[in-house]
């Protein structure tokens, strides 16, 4: 692996709480290359929204660098594009409106802009739709033409399909892969959702759960273009259990950790 | 066409067999099970009876003479003097003078609560300077600065601004700070993480988040401004709605006063009604 897009070197995060100090994350490091797609998995509460919102620049890690292409990230910025899980979109604007509100340019360019990336969402037709009047999914893919529309270097995902039922879950990771597989592009995703990490990766980490750190590094090997037939092959299954062990023992380990606590 | 057809009918047909069978059991009791909805004409008709109860109540207690006439007039005695005060030009000018009060002292609060709820929303360092102080000043009652207000501004028309601005001004400031600071933090990060600075922020996505809400706000002080516009009235004008009561209390116009109550509560009705009309219209998105 040559230079890293997306350096993450020993970030550690302390929560400072009325009943003493939290450790979220603690020594966490790991690097995505450019045009990958990694997932970082973990049970909840294990920090994974906390190092996006880190690598973001929403947050401040207590120590620790984060660097894009060898330079430090302080602040948010246009270079990392962030899809959230909910309140992605801005009720006031139209879906046309709010793509076009993350472009710069003249009217006209943004305009355009903004309609090819509904089109590559498939949602050209709902250009004038307010959100209230869109699915939860098409919200969501109107979330991801934005955050592509602005062309940023890395596209920053936290759990942007937990708020959906199942179906359209696996719609939209069916739609992520397709988007992805034609315009192949720095990917950070966080989930807790096991299937949808193999699906939709490259590479998987498995977080610990607090502090979280990286435990495991897993690079899935299933071809590409992958279908929604890759999920009930067997490969796909090896992967599956091997991050389900993993999952499953921090899952544990936190269980059993809040009984002993009581 | 034709596939679409047919796998439509089975669709259509299973609901509609259902319910006939349950019909008879279902039906009984709706309006007496907890949560359960009801028609909207029901509704309307329960609404309806209930105010011709009212009115029918109070008619009946003015027949049989349950009180004196001047502590109880019927009904129709104060259509009747409510006609009259329209015919003679009074209530309209009252209305007038009552509604330019509360325009005027009710802008003048709002033009400065707006800027400074918005501004303790979103800075905790504005927030701990303004906010307990508001909060403190919030508890004391407005009608304790009647006095005050007299002394200081006199009697004049600016007496009755005061009153409403001290009344409502408080108010609208924390809650104008409250409806900011629920604008959803996502909101805020995704425009942050689109290189845009705080004050775009403020302007493009905090205050078009927060307008419904904003509006609401305006639309329930609005109401509580009518309360301190009635007092401040009754207590130091020579003119106004609430100045018209006070006088007929002195004469034992019960049904003037009776009139009066009545007009401001229509007022009030119609500007709270007007004002939701309008914002369903502006903020038609926030459905």
């Amino acid at each position: 692996m040559n230079e890293p897009k997306l350096s993450v070197n020993g970030v550690r995060k302390v929560f400072e709480g009325r009943s003493g100090d939290v450790v979220a994350l603690d020594g966490v490091d790991f690097e995505i290359a450019e045009k990958e797609f990694v997932t970082v998995i973990g049970t909840s509460g294990c920090g994974k929204s906390t190092l996006l919102s880190i690598i973001a620049g929403l947050e401040e890690e207590t120590e620790g660098v984060v660097l894009l292409d060898g330079e430090e990230v302080y602040a948010p910025g246009r270079d990392r594009g962030v899809v959230f899980q909910s309140y992605t979109l801005f009720p006031w604007m139209t879906a046309q409106k709010n793509v076009e509100f993350a472009l710069r340019g003249s009217k006209r360019e943004r305009a355009d802009v903004a309609r090819q990336h509904l089109e590559m969402v498939g949602l050209e037709g709902f250009a004038d739709a307010y959100p209230s009047q869109l699915s939860g999914g098409m919200r969501q893919r109107i979330a991801i033409a934005r955050a592509l529309s602005y062309k940023p270097q890395v596209l920053l995902m936290d759990e942007p399909f937990g708020a959906l039922d199942a179906q359209t879950r696996q719609l939209m990771q069916e739609l992520l892969t397709k988007i992805w597989e034609e315009h192949r592009m720095t990917v950070m995703f966080v989930t807790h959702d096991i299937d949808e990490a193999v699906f939709l990766s490259d590479r998987v980490l498995v977080m610990t759960a607090r502090p979280g750190r990286i435990k495991e590094d897993i690079t899935i090997g299933v071809d590409r273009p992958r279908t929604f037939e890759v999920l009930t092959t067997p490969e796909f299954f090896d992967y599956k259990s091997r991050l389900l062990a993993a999952v499953r023992e921090e899952s544990l380990r936190t269980a059993t950790e809040q009984l002993a606590a009581r | 066409m034709a596939e679409a057809v047919t796998t439509k009918t089975p669709d259509a047909g299973a609901p509609k067999r259902a319910p006939a069978n349950r019909r008879g059991r279902k039906r009984r009791g709706t309006l007496l099970r907890i949560f359960n909805p009801i028609e909207p004409r029901t509704y309307m008709i329960i609404a309806l009876l209930s105010f011709l109860l009212l009115f029918l109540g109070w008619w009946l207690a003015a027949e049989v003479n349950l009180a004196k006439d001047i502590f109880l007039p019927s009904p129709i005695d104060v259509w009747n003097r409510g006609v009259e005060l329209v015919k003679d030009g009074t209530l309209w000018d009252d209305t007038k003078v009552s509604f330019l009060r509360i325009t005027i002292g009710f802008a003048i609060s709002t033009a400065i609560a707006l800027p400074i709820g918005i501004l303790i929303g979103t800075y905790r360092a504005a927030e701990a300077a303004i906010e307990p102080p508001v909060d403190f000043i919030r508890y004391m009652p407005a009608v304790a600065f009647l006095p005050l207000t007299i002394v200081w501004v006199g009697v004049d028309e600016s007496q009755k601004w005061l009153i409403i601005f001290i009344g409502t001004f408080f108010q609208q400031v924390l809650l104008v700070m409250d409806n900011v600071k629920r604008v959803p933090r996502e909101y805020v990060d995704i425009s942050h993480t689109l290189g845009m600075r705080d004050t775009s922020v403020l302007r493009r996505v905090v205050l078009p988040a927060a307008a419904p809400s904003i509006w609401d706000t305006l639309r329930i002080t609005l109401g509580w401004a009518w309360t301190w516009l009635v007092i401040a009235e009754l207590v130091a004008a020579s003119d106004g709605l609430g100045h018209r009561i006070i006088v007929a209390q002195r004469y034992f116009q019960t049904d003037t006063i009776f009139v009066g109550i009545f007009v401001i509560g229509v007022l009030g009705l119609i500007m709270d009604q007007a004002m939701k009309f309008t914002g369903k219209r502006i903020f038609r998105w926030a459905e």
